[in-house]
């Protein structure tokens, strides 16, 4: 076993490990957090140093080339706008998972066909679980990029050939098993892994995508764990365990925020539901506001909750959010923002976006904090939020969203929609706190419209 | 591979699994997006198996798909680390400041 020549290489993997652990400890606050990267990365330089001092290896030109092209791929990935963080989420999860995939498939044809059956186990675990995360991420990524379609594709008898797919390649995995010399059925393994992970990709729309992240994030690091076991590295075995969990607890989060099951996210075909319910609605009178109108409500209030969602960050109305929430707290109000687990595209991504537009974070509320505040509050303004904020979630048991948790911006004294038009959000379902008295639509784009609003307030103080 | 090595790695893994759900239980929601982009970069540690791969030389499609997977992983390493702590960056408490 190449990882586990000698001791000393052993006890720097175990200095990693620790530092992995600490690096992931520190991230529970942000005072802390910002310890954590340079933890990290003093582990993986050590493994990486340490591995490559290894008496033994040979290929170091590969291996050097290797390197400066993942630098070269990576810089830039490092560096994109915090809009374009959940593609390049996805990304990296399918890099990860082709690591994994590449090494699983290299590492059967090397031991095939003297393959212990528990190593057969794991090593097909690892290439499945790889393969379909490879192609799977890449088609997330792609969707969030918006190179492909973004609506969920859905035909009849969609989940019975995935669930035949999978179980063709769990076959295939337990024959290898139990006969390792079937080289030829490998790439068959592989292959159907691969496609499966676009098939399970493509009923997916766009406001599953954070469950379905964190789940992608969840097999990637299981598919390492599976690595660490066939290599016998207890170095991947936990930074694979680690990262598996993490994306676990995340789905959990997500699916819960959600209201909804693993199983429904993955098969449940949300999106023709959606558009069944979406049909039945008839023309209801709206209130609508300009933006003069709009900032002298916002300039008499006392409290202010900002709720934002995907169209905020699609609009890069984060700046012009920030701008807002600047020069309504010069005037005394109370700024604070309501953050849904689910808003967005991944888990977190309001919070970076406002993060990086410098909205201090002890002002970034979650759900249930926003919701205690939500009655003592004169003004909740949402700004490319739809389904988190639907009330249909807490009262119509026949909404496909009955049940989940939202933020209860009706109970505001007043609440501010801008909203690109009437149409029913990416979603499609029809939003009753639209029609409500107190609520009033701000009809245009969010990035403009709150450019208005701050070029208002700030000509009213000139006055 | 011996049982014993097995039993050792199903410990490992099963030790692994509790510390990182008591661990990132802990992690506020604020910080899920850094979360996941640390997690990845920590996960590309499989950089390791790949560039052992490639240094054992054994074949050469071990050393073909492992310098495949040695890219795909290290730009992993790099641009996880990057991102991560560029978002760590830019989270500021609204305290100091008053």
């Amino acid at each position: 076993m190449p990882l586990s020549g000698f001791n000393w290489l052993e006890i720097v993997y175990l200095v990693a490990t620790a530092l992995f652990i600490l690096s992931l400890k520190w991230l529970s606050a942000p005072t802390t957090a910002r310890h954590d990267v340079w933890a990290g990365e003093l582990g993986m330089a050590l493994a990486i140093a340490g591995t490559l001092c290894e008496r033994g290896i040979i290929n170091l030109q590969w291996i050097f080339i290797a390197l400066v092209l993942g630098a070269v791929i990576g810089i830039p990935l490092g560096l994109v706008q915090m809009t374009a963080v959940p593609q390049r989420t996805a990304l990296s999860h399918a890099f990860g998972a082709c690591c994994a995939t590449l090494v699983g498939t290299a590492e059967f044809y090397l031991r095939a066909p003297n393959v212990p059956k528990f190593t057969m186990s794991v090593l097909a675990m690892e290439v499945i679980l790889g393969g379909l995360t490879f192609t799977g991420s890449l088609m997330a990524a792609g969707k969030l990029q918006e190179v492909l379609p973004q609506r969920p594709i859905t035909y009849k008898g969609q989940n019975f050939v995935n669930l035949g797919m999978l179980a063709v390649a769990v076959g295939i995995a337990v024959t290898l098993v139990l006969h390792p010399e079937h080289k030829d059925l490998f790439p068959g393994m592989v292959g159907i892994a691969l496609v499966f992970g676009v098939m399970m990709i493509i009923p997916i729309g766009g406001a599953d995508m954070p469950t379905v992240i964190s789940l992608l994030n969840s097999y990637a690091g299981l598919s390492a764990a599976a690595m660490g076991f066939v290599l016998n590295s207890k170095l991947l075995i936990v930074a694979g365990a680690l990262d598996g969990s993490s994306g676990f607890i995340l789905s959990v989060i997500m699916s819960k925020a959600m209201n909804r099951s693993f199983t429904n996210v993955l098969f449940g075909a949300f999106g023709q539901v959606q558009a069944a319910s979406a049909a039945g609605t008839e023309a209801k009178t709206v209130r609508s506001a300009s933006a003069e109108e709009a900032a002298a409500i916002l300039a008499a209030a006392s409290k202010v909750i900002i709720v934002p969602g995907y169209g905020m960050a699609v609009a890069q109305a984060q700046h012009k959010v920030r701008e807002l929430y600047d020069i309504l707290t010069k005037k005394g109000v109370d700024v604070v923002f309501g953050i849904h687990p689910v808003a967005g595209r991944m888990p977190g991504h309001m919070n970076v976006l406002l993060a990086e537009a410098d909205v201090p974070y002890d002002k970034l509320l979650e759900m249930d904090n926003a919701n205690s505040d939500m009655p003592q509050t004169d003004v909740a303004l949402v700004i490319g939020a739809n389904d988190v904020t639907n009330p249909a979630a807490r009262s119509d048991t026949s909404s496909p969203i009955y049940g989940m948790p939202i933020l209860d911006v009706d109970k505001a004294r007043t609440v501010m929609v801008i909203k690109r038009s009437m149409n029913p959000g990416f979603a499609g379902i029809d939003n009753p706190l639209y029609y409500l008295d107190r609520t009033l639509m701000l009809f245009g784009d969010a990035k403009g419209f709150v450019g208005d609003i701050v070029r208002e307030l700030s000509g009213g103080a000139h006055h | 591979m011996t049982n014993d090595v097995l039993i050792n790695s199903l410990f490992v893994f099963m030790l692994a699994a509790f510390l990182g759900f008591e661990v990132i239980k802990r992690v506020s929601p604020l910080l899920h997006t850094p979360l996941m982009s640390l997690t990845n970069a920590l996960d590309a540690i499989a950089v390791v198996g790949a560039i052992a791969l490639v240094g054992a030389g054994r074949s050469r499609l071990g050393t073909v798909l492992g310098t495949i997977a040695v890219v795909a992983a290290f730009s992993n390493v790099v641009s996880g680390f990057l991102i991560t702590d560029r978002m760590l960056k830019m989270f500021k408490s609204s305290r100091p400041q008053k």
